[in-house]
């Protein structure tokens, strides 16, 4: 069982690292980019004996209280079998 | 009175903390492993500058889940002054135990360098020997240092008067110019309802000796320890 968890920052919260990486993919060459934002993506191995709706609990609150901080980033959770 | 100065794995400025206390203030101060949890006998909590765990995750991040935590959050409750300096102040929103969260600086620099706060607010019992309206100069040096809290939050500092320094210009005038990480309303730093736990960026205990290139720093230790002698004479 694998849980995929990804953490953005909030709509609004300043992201100048995805500013930089966008400054920089443009001078490649690449246009018409409206915005970069940079994020975080964890992958968690749980122990096979957990079902999938705990498995998901589990995630969840992991994001909840320690990958992301809701001030100021929004998760989001897939789990997978 | 008695100062404890916590150490977590990766804290750097624990060691000026103590010095500052013990040479400066003048009293008692031990140093608290992140892993102890008796708090017992204690005035003051300094939460050090430094990269406590590496800044793995987000700054500060990872310390709130060290045992000692759960000791500074019930030593807040009972009203217990700490004090969080740069990465302490990142622990302390990380913990809840403070509003709001410090994210990267927007010009994305660790930036290294003497500034000025202004200060908004002597009550409290780390500013009340201050005068407001003062400029201090201070020491930063942080790469996530660029408060930012939701428009509540910020309506809320504002009413209760818990926005306690403000980044500003030699001459006192809050200019974005003056502000070195992009913080929210220039906020250096703020302070709990309770106002008794307080978080800054600025370095107030490198700041303490003239041969570090300023002093203003004392009067934040000295507001302190005039709160204690007080309580105790109460």
């Amino acid at each position: 069982m694998k849980a995929k968890v990804y953490v953005t920052l909030k709509a609004g919260v300043l992201d100048p690292q995805g500013k930089a990486i966008q400054h920089s993919v443009e001078l490649l060459g690449y246009g018409g980019i409206a915005d970069i934002r940079q994020g975080k993506y964890f992958e968690i191995a749980l122990d096979d004996s957990i079902d999938q709706e705990h498995a998901r609990a589990a995630a969840e609150r992991m994001a909840r209280e320690v990958l992301a901080n809701p001030i100021i980033e929004d998760y989001r959770v897939e789990v997978e079998a | 009175m008695k100062f404890g100065v916590i150490v977590f794995p990766g804290s750097n400025c624990d060691h000026d903390a103590y010095h500052v206390i013990s040479k400066h203030v003048g009293q008692p101060v031990s140093f608290i492993w992140h892993k102890e949890t008796d708090l017992s006998g204690y005035d003051a909590i300094i939460i050090p500058g430094g990269f406590s765990y590496g800044d793995y995750l987000r700054a500060g991040a990872l310390a709130r889940f060290s045992p000692v935590m759960s000791s500074v959050r019930e030593f807040a409750a009972r009203g217990g002054f700490v004090l969080g300096i740069c990465n302490g102040f990142q622990i302390l929103c990380e913990a809840g135990l403070l509003p709001g969260a410090l994210i990267r600086n927007r010009n994305l620099h660790f930036v290294c360098a003497h500034i000025n706060v202004l200060v908004e607010t002597t009550d409290t019992p780390f500013t009340n020997e201050l005068t407001r309206g003062a400029v201090l100069r201070l020491p930063i040096a942080h790469a996530e240092g660029n408060y930012t809290c939701d428009d509540a939050t910020l309506a809320e500092l504002q009413r209760e008067d818990r926005i306690v320094f403000r980044y500003c210009d030699d001459a006192g005038h809050i200019t974005d110019k003056a502000n070195p990480n992009g913080a929210r309303d220039s906020i250096a730093g703020i302070c709990n309802r309770a106002r008794n736990v307080i978080g800054l960026m600025p370095h107030p205990e490198r700041a303490c000796e003239d041969l570090l290139g300023s002093s203003d720093g004392r009067g934040i230790f000295h507001s302190l320890t005039a709160t204690l002698v007080h309580a105790q004479e109460r």
